[in-house]
């Protein structure tokens, strides 16, 4: 019994997905940060970033529904935004009294919060296209190349191996309360199969402790294995092969497009 | 009470999500009173056969039937209160704070009154000489201690058929025998998915051996033992 739905990583015989991993995480960052870049109301920026989006989704092979369908997970950070529509300085469009407050929404405000929620929504897209055509550990070595902190990269690395164990025995644990839990043998007068609703918090309390007590013991066993192997804090990996030439060039295309559509941006 | 075989399965294929076929039309037939052995190499589908047997595993073609009734969504209850299934890791199997809680979890599941619920934990914890244990947490036990409690905590809902998932695996000598004494002092019907010879030739007068999701023979211990070119072609060995 394993878990894959955790695993964002969709393979597919793409351009983006043949990529090097350097070349694709260096450019992902570069987009998200240009779209940060890029001021509030630039809405023809905006566009041309969604188009730029656009084809790279289509090159990556993903599928736009399903790049689409996981940027819904953008959607509950939205809320934090919502506050500025009626807070922002300017020119009033609408007015409401609410509860002895009163809350104008404001044309600058509108504006704001359209672009915050346009930008997250690309920034997103960028992130889940990264994340579905590239491998886990491709990532972590090219968070390597980029120079993250070893630490980080390395925590990274453990969280997600460990993750997946993890989830995999809370499944089993899951599985053997299904096994048991039957109906009574002969019926009983007055009781209903199931436990009262306080027990069964009880026993899912007594699991979810189960499963932090076991995790803090892997996590002893396994550093004590590491231990055994030599670990001293750093995990050590090859260093990757150079990065081609042509992709090299589809690099600096690519940062200097974005820097040219964040300057357009501010020209506006 | 229907008299055909307790257990009945009929032309079982199953896949897992991943597209993994594990099991390729098996079909078996155990009556009351059987002791079966199951044996075959690592990843032959002896697991997944036994998840089939209460459900937690649904056929992908074929039919699972216990005690006459077809394991479906409706019947859930009532095989799973029939069939006692131990997992291979005890640890998967105790998931409660402490022993008597972790063998009281079935029989109050089913609704029985606290009486009775403590007669069955303490005499499922007598059965298996661990009454003693019943206020300790189970994490700190034992391998050896914890497969008896995983057995108890089936014992507790009274099953007609016992399913266990290599009950001998990682136990030292001692604990070793102890358990094949416990498992013959059980009046249930057994299936047993194991790698160990010497005790299916001890306890278990029935053999079936899968490889590649097929069962590839269903015969008496004592003749798929002396076959040595057929144990050596499943990756068995004695």
């Amino acid at each position: 019994m394993h878990v894959h739905f955790l695993d964002p990583y969709r393979p597919r015989p793409s351009l983006i997905h043949a990529l090097d991993p350097r070349v694709k995480l260096a450019l992902a960052l570069a987009f998200i940060l240009a779209v940060a870049l890029t001021p509030i109301a630039a809405w023809p920026v905006y566009v041309l970033l969604a188009a730029l989006l656009l084809s790279v989704v289509l090159l990556s092979e993903l599928g736009v529904g399903h790049v689409l369908k996981r940027s819904a997970l953008a959607l509950p950070f939205v809320l934090a935004a919502i506050p500025i529509l009626v807070t922002a300085p300017g020119a009033t469009l609408w007015e409401a009294t609410l509860a002895g407050l009163s809350l104008r929404l404001t044309d600058a405000g509108l504006a704001r919060f359209g672009s915050i929620v346009l930008k997250s929504w690309l920034s997103v897209q960028m992130a889940i296209v990264l994340a579905a055509s590239t491998t886990f550990p491709q990532l972590l070595l090219a968070m390597r190349a980029l120079r993250v902190p070893r630490l980080l990269v390395a925590i990274f690395g453990l969280m997600w191996r460990y993750l997946f164990v993890l989830v995999d025995e809370a499944l089993r644990l899951l599985r053997a309360r299904a096994a048991r839990s039957a109906a009574p043998t002969r019926p009983i007068a007055g009781a209903r199969p199931g436990g009262s609703v306080a027990w069964r918090a009880r026993v899912a309390g007594g699991m979810a402790g189960n499963l932090l007590i076991r995790s803090f013991d892997r996590g002893e066993r396994i550093y004590a294995a590491m231990a055994a192997r030599g670990y001293d804090g750093e995990i050590r990996a090859f260093p990757m092969p150079p990065i081609p030439a042509g992709q090299r060039l589809a690099l600096i295309g690519g940062l200097v497009l974005l820097a040219l559509l964040v300057g357009l941006g501010h020209l506006l | 009470m229907d008299t055909g075989p307790f257990v009945q399965i009929e032309h079982l294929s199953f896949s897992y999500g991943n597209g993994h076929q594990a099991l390729r039309d098996v079909s078996l037939h155990i009556h009351r009173g059987e002791k079966v052995a199951l044996v075959g190499p690592n990843g032959a589908g002896k697991s997944t056969l036994m998840l089939h047997l209460n459900g937690i595993l649904r056929p992908t073609t074929g039919v699972v039937r216990i005690g006459g009734l077809p394991v479906e969504e409706k019947t859930l209850g009532r095989v799973r209160a029939w069939v006692g299934l131990v997992f291979q890791d005890p640890d998967d199997q105790l998931f409660s704070p402490t022993v008597f809680d972790d063998v009281a979890f079935g029989p109050i599941y089913q609704g029985l009154p606290e009486r009775e619920v403590r007669a069955r934990v303490a005499a499922a914890l007598a059965h298996v000489h661990m009454a003693e244990y019943a206020p300790r947490v189970s994490h700190h036990l034992s391998v050896g201690e914890k497969k008896r409690i995983a057995i108890a905590t089936v014992l507790a809902m009274e099953p007609e058929l016992l399913a266990l998932d290599e009950p001998t695996a990682g136990l030292d000598p001692r604990a070793r025998r102890g358990l094949i004494t416990l498992l013959c002092s059980l009046p249930q019907t057994m299936l047993i998915s194991t790698h160990d010879l010497r005790m299916v030739a001890e306890l278990l007068p029935r053999t079936v051996v899968m490889d590649g999701g097929r069962i590839v023979a269903d015969r008496p211990t004592a003749e798929v033992l002396a076959d040595a070119a057929f144990l050596e072609a499943h990756g068995l060995e004695l």
